[in-house]
């Protein structure tokens, strides 16, 4: 009688390659665009919009765009595209604002020193992480504030009246950027604290600011404080929208932080706390780094909606990148037909640049941070 | 109260190189009470553990076993009745807690390692920033005892790239780096394969027989066969039972004992 249950494995099989990709590029189109007769309708649609779509874009950014060098009246053509000579003739006032022209180093001296301070910075194998955190965070303010207001070693003084376009709406957004995230962090913890009293100032901080739409935030700073304080007193506009901007962010940063805070296992507090590390000792080493981690799409999230809502200070008045644009947009010398959009497309561009960069710099970020224990 | 505490004596010496000292208490829980809200999880807890004792604590799934060691490091807080641990009596004082935390290790049933640390700066984290040991000293502290629970070579790994087996023994060695006078094991093998279970085992053994001591909270009786000097069985948040392994196993006494005992040994 012969049995089939018994069976004993003589030789293990060893791992061999898997099976390449087969199939040339009909195959790939067979499989990607035309799988169902769904799929087939919906290529076809998908190519009928692009032609549609496609040459009048085209056109209008390159073809029939006047480029530097052509002249208003080139613009002013019938069927003429994107102005891009207006944006050139006027691209320092979308740089710099009010800025005055012969002082235009100053503001050139802050970019390139915030660029040569902050690449190092995101840049994790670059060296002296240390002395370059404290240059960029501490000294970097600092010696922009003297150098772009003046006033101090011979330099005319500058009001932040002055100022504008790119150079504002990148103080406003990297100051309420850097400045939200202790202020959130902090909130966050504050918010899941043992101690009644500092629990409950956080969560009314968070949703008083939380409830409020920016732009009131930024009327009231600019409008109805100056009201409230001793006549004599005199805060700067720029200053006050910056502190609303902050405020604002940190509120909205600390519920994506406290998510983060939420998402870690009790287990890691325990294992932190029967070690003998104090509460901050073991937030700073064990929670935050991994909390922060989790919630960095939030964060990253947060702050390229902080960094296109600086664009709200044109309301008290402040000339930031798109006040600059919709300023230069009535200018008569540059009146045409295209002069508005092109200056809008112009903007949206510079604010796309910047909101990628960070996009892309998050995602990498997080994948380098992954030490593969979401298995 | 009085027949726990005479228990304590009877430990057997049948491993003479683990010495249990008779006048140095390392644990004294006197009278404890613990209440999750509404619910009495712990009931009149009393219980002296001496230097050197071993202790294995049985019973069912929410008998209060891992929330009784978990008041020993107050994890938990308990609101009636008094812990001693080292002489230092645990209160709401962080202080004392942080004291006390220093020199009692904890063992968890998920390891809890710090996910995103090396295993090496998972052992160094707590010596470097507690006890203000230079990194240099404490890599050396951390590498002997890796080699210890025998995985010198995962040092530079990430938790998650380790076995379970692996992590718990990780695990271990991150707490005897900070030189606990008291370690305590809550449920360390039950989270494991199978086949890991023998080398968390074995490491947790070599710590008893160097004359560790140490409370387990474990389903592993041949463990408490082997290593413990008293095993202590647990049901409905009360010490039911306690006594030397040989008798606690061969002549147990109470009918929750036997009834469990009948359950778990097939």
């Amino acid at each position: 009688m012969t049995t089939d249950t018994a069976y004993i494995r003589d030789t293990f099989v060893p791992a061999k390659p898997a099976p390449g990709r087969t199939g040339g590029p009909i195959l790939w189109l067979r499989t990607n665009l035309f799988a169902t007769p769904t799929d087939s309708i919906l290529t076809v649609l998908g190519v009928v919009f692009l032609l549609w779509a496609v040459p009048p874009i085209y056109n209008f950014i390159i073809g029939q765009a006047v480029f530097p060098g052509g002249t208003v009246e080139d613009c002013r053509v019938e069927g003429a595209g994107a102005c891009w000579a207006y944006i050139h003739a006027r691209f320092n006032f979308f740089i710099y604002g009010f800025y005055p022209i012969d002082q235009y180093w100053r503001p050139n001296t802050v970019f390139v020193l915030g660029a040569a301070l902050i690449l190092p910075l995101l840049i994790p194998s670059a060296p002296f992480k240390r002395i370059n955190a404290v240059l960029f965070f501490l000294v970097f303010p600092v010696i922009s504030f003297y150098l772009l207001s003046g006033g101090v070693f011979g330099l005319p003084y500058v009001p932040t009246e002055q100022w504008g376009g790119l150079l504002v709406t990148l103080i406003i957004s990297l100051v309420g950027i850097i400045c939200s995230i202790p202020l959130g962090i902090l909130l966050a913890l504050g918010r899941q604290s043992d101690l009644p009293i500092i629990k409950t100032l956080c969560v009314m901080f968070i949703e008083l600011w939380r409830a409020v739409p920016l732009i009131t935030v930024l009327f009231m700073a600019s409008i109805m404080l100056p009201l409230f304080m001793p006549t004599g007193t005199n805060v700067d506009k720029l200053l006050r929208a910056l502190v609303g901007v902050t405020l604002f962010a940190s509120a909205y940063l600390a519920e994506v932080v406290r998510g983060g805070l939420q998402a870690l296992p009790r287990g890691q507090y325990e294992a932190g706390a029967s070690l003998g590390l104090s509460y901050w000792k073991r937030t700073s080493f064990i929670i935050l780094p991994q909390a922060i981690k989790h919630v960095i799409p939030g964060i990253v999230n947060n702050f390229i909606a902080l960094f296109k809502d600086t664009s709200l200070v044109s309301i008290v008045g402040i000339f930031d990148l798109l006040n600059t644009v919709q300023a230069a947009s009535s200018d008569i010398d540059w009146a045409s037909p295209t002069q508005a959009v092109t200056g809008y497309v112009f903007a949206a561009f510079m604010f796309w640049i910047f909101c990628f960069a960070m996009s892309r710099y998050s995602l990498w970020m997080e994948h380098r941070l992954d030490t593969g224990h979401k298995r | 109260m009085s027949q726990m505490t005479e228990a304590v004596a009877t430990g057997t010496a049948r491993h003479s190189p683990m010495q249990i000292s008779q006048t140095d208490v390392a644990i004294d829980v006197i009278g404890m009470h613990k209440w999750y809200g509404d619910f009495h999880v712990l009931r009149d807890i009393n219980l002296k553990v001496m230097r050197g004792e071993r202790i294995v604590i049985a019973g069912p799934s929410g008998s209060g076993k891992s929330t009784l060691i978990r008041c020993v490091n107050r994890l938990e807080e308990h609101q009636e009745g008094q812990i001693f641990v080292n002489g230092t009596e645990l209160t709401a004082d962080l202080k004392r807690i942080d004291e006390v935390r220093r020199e009692v290790g904890m063992v968890f049933q998920h390891f809890n390692l710090f996910p995103h640390l090396t295993i090496l700066q998972n052992l160094t984290l707590a010596p470097i920033w507690v006890r203000g040991i230079p990194k240099a000293e404490a890599e050396a502290t951390a590498m002997h005892y890796l080699e210890r629970v025998k995985i010198p070579e995962q040092a530079n790994k990430f938790p998650g790239q380790l076995s379970g087996g692996q992590q718990q023994r990780v695990a271990i060695a991150r707490s005897l780096c900070m030189q606990p006078r008291i370690m305590l094991f809550d449920e360390p093998t039950s989270a494991l394969d199978p086949e890991m279970v023998k080398e968390v085992l074995e490491v947790m053994i070599s710590l008893a027989e160097d004359g560790m001591t140490m409370i387990c909270v474990t389903h592993e009786m041949g463990f408490a066969r082997q290593v413990a000097n008293r095993v202590i069985f647990m049901d409905q948040g009360q010490i039911v039972e306690q006594n030397d392994p040989e008798n606690f196993f061969g002549n147990p006494q109470h009918e929750r004992t036997k009834l469990f005992l009948s359950q778990i040994l097939h």
